[in-house]
């Protein structure tokens, strides 16, 4: 059984229909990346399945239990469970509390009066590679890389089987965000996490994703382990992500495949594939609906697929 | 020395806190030739903003400038009045900041915006209204005419980078300052943007002073790069030279870290271990020294001089000194 297991997933903002089905799973230990531009839904996704943005239709299932929908009260005690790490690392911290309070904060909201907290925070301190007199800090007081840290110590207080990483690594130095990466390579091996990780950093998933998801107005149009996704990406749009990469050599030639314009409005979804007016490959084929057709594993929404 | 547009010569800066001087720039020096694209690459705190409010004169109160020149077209910039300062910005230099979403004002049309930045010129308003049409046409805005009527919020956050790097353009400047303009965008739209910017270079024929940490922008965009750390220039040169030959340990490490570079899965990226000195308690010697695994006992005693190794590559580093490695 899958430890996260999404189907059918579906989002709409009054006439805006942001996640117009999303299914996919996370198997225990598993990191899976959700990969695509600005607005595609990758967000919302990770948002939906922790229970902070509606989703009207589908299911969410975690450990095989129904999490959808579910009311606040029923979701607190799988919040010990999910853990999620939000996107600006500052602003997600109180600008109030000490980051002893921040991190030891789970803890208290769970109502697990018995633990140690000054011992605890010590402890998640010490795992995420920060000095223990930071517990007395504050976060202005805090980097960029280090507020990341505490970010990802409050994420493990509670010891989750699955982390929600919205864009881990945005906004880090190169140099920091190596570290940042180990980190986590490092506690999921070490506690068997799960992660779902969102980023449009391509660089990025390639070191840490086991399989990835490209998203494209709020579907899936893509899916498979990172290393056939790099190698032989099929569907079109995964193609011009990918080239759109620079590399870090001013001699390296890019076989660049320009993306023409920009993403549709969600309030006017093209008929037809969805990626159609952007697509360099399109076809004639291509003004009928593309459905999600997996094969050893890949899935795909392209009647046009590159091979 | 006739193509030279800008030449930043021992250029030292401080802020004055509470704690003391913080020593933001050091001695720092590099030119930018006209219609060349200089990148300039650097971490968080290695002064790269520091730099540029240096050059447009738009520094924070308790800056100090303590010593050297910031030369445009042969005239140091900050010794000008602020009177002819201000002719000069974004007429002759004009920047593109890093957030789209805050460049514009938000209660304005784009067409009055665009109209306002010519304040300048005498001509009919038509004519001003045409041209600003004409600017949103080169960079790739469609219906240029239509959409001059719009506000910012009905634009995405690539096209309003796009409408900001039009407006800089519009009065031809000489130099082009850009702010990491592609940080807050994603992959596709960094390459479009990159992409217009290498075409309006040719059609404009102005310099782009480029800065970014992202060396796989700097790479493909730039004919030239600087490499600061810490408020220092460390190494300076041909973009080829700095990316295949690096001769700062910091320069190398930098680009080693980039995961672009490593295209096998890697369970432990690297990084460089340490963080930045206190800009204001600084340690002597080579401000690279305790984060570098190649530090030597002179590297502690003397501040490394930024010395030229070969034509036009500059670096700050003892382990070019063959004396001092012995």
């Amino acid at each position: 059984m899958s430890l996260l297991d999404v189907k059918n997933l579906k989002t709409s903002y009054g006439p805006v229909n942001v996640l117009a089905g999303v299914s996919f799973t996370v198997e225990p230990g598993e990191t899976y990346a959700l990969v695509g531009e600005s607005g595609s839904g990758k967000t919302t996704v990770i948002r939906a399945i922790a229970g902070l943005a509606p989703a009207q239709e589908g299911s969410v299932k975690f450990d095989g239990r129904e999490i959808r929908g579910a009311s606040e009260r029923e979701l607190r005690p799988l919040r010990k469970d999910i853990a999620m790490m939000f996107q600006d690392p500052v602003g997600s911290l109180s600008p109030r509390l000490t980051i002893r309070s921040l991190i030891t904060e789970p803890y208290r909201i769970q109502g697990m009066k018995d633990r140690d907290l000054d011992a605890e925070a010590k402890r998640l301190l010490e795992m995420v590679n920060l000095p223990a007199h930071f517990a007395d800090r504050y976060p202005y007081q805090l980097s960029g890389g280090q507020a990341r840290r505490v970010g990802v110590a409050r994420a493990l207080a509670l010891e989750p089987k699955l982390i929600l990483a919205d864009e881990p690594t945005a906004g880090l130095d190169v140099s920091v965000q190596g570290e940042l990466l180990n980190l986590m390579n490092d506690l999921r091996e070490r506690l068997g996490l799960a992660m779902v990780i969102i980023t449009h950093n391509l660089n990025v998933v390639r070191h840490v994703a086991d399989r990835m998801g490209i998203m494209y107005l709020g579907r899936l149009v893509e899916e498979g382990t990172t290393e056939a996704i790099f190698k032989e990406p099929r569907h079109p749009y995964t193609r011009c992500l990918l080239s759109a990469n620079p590399e870090p050599d001013p001699d390296a030639r890019l076989e660049r495949i320009a993306l023409k314009g920009e993403p549709p409005s969600l309030l006017r979804r093209p008929k037809g594939c969805e990626f159609r007016e952007r697509c360099p490959f399109a076809q004639e084929v291509c003004s009928q609906t593309p459905q999600w057709e997996v094969e050893n594993g890949h899935g795909l929404r392209c009647l046009a697929p590159l091979s | 020395m006739t193509d030279t547009l800008l030449e930043i010569d021992r250029l030292s800066v401080d802020y004055e806190t509470a704690r003391g001087d913080l020593k933001a720039l050091r001695d720092i020096s590099f030119d930018v030739r006209k219609g060349e694209i200089v990148g300039i690459v650097g971490e968080s705190g290695c002064g790269k903003s520091t730099l540029i409010s240096s050059i447009l004169r738009l520094t924070a109160p308790n800056t100090r400038f303590r010593q050297g020149e910031v030369r445009f077209k042969g005239q140091d910039l900050l010794q000008l009045p602020e009177r002819k300062m201000r002719d000069l910005r974004g007429a002759d230099i004009s920047i593109v900041f890093q957030d789209p979403m805050q460049t514009h004002n938000p209660v304005l049309s784009i067409g009055q915006q665009m109209l306002d930045i010519q304040h300048r010129s005498k001509a009919p308003k038509a004519d001003k209204r045409a041209r600003a049409a004409q600017m949103l046409g080169a960079v790739g805005i469609p219906d240029p005419e239509a959409r001059l009527n719009q506000f910012p919020h009905e634009f995405s956050g690539g096209m309003r980078q796009r409408i900001a790097i039009a407006m800089a353009l519009m009065s031809e400047p000489d130099l082009l300052i850009a702010d990491e303009p592609t940080t807050a965008l994603d992959a596709t739209l960094e390459v479009q943007i990159i992409e217009r910017l290498q075409e309006l270079q040719q059609e404009f024929n102005c310099a782009i002073l480029f800065i970014s940490h992202h060396l796989g922008v700097i790479a493909e965009l730039c004919d030239r790069v600087v490499v600061m750390y810490a408020g220092a220039v460390v190494e300076s040169g041909e973009v080829r030279e700095i990316f295949h030959d690096p001769k700062h340990p910091y320069t190398r490490r930098l680009i080693d870290c980039d995961p672009g570079h490593i295209k096998e899965r890697a369970r432990v990226l690297p990084t460089i271990p340490g963080e930045v000195p206190d800009l204001a308690n600084l340690p002597g010697g080579c401000i690279f020294r305790d984060r570098c695994d190649q530090a030597m006992p002179r590297c502690a005693a003397e501040v490394p001089p930024l010395t030229q190794l070969k034509d036009g590559h500059h670096a700050a580093c003892w382990l070019n000194h063959k004396e001092a490695a012995e």
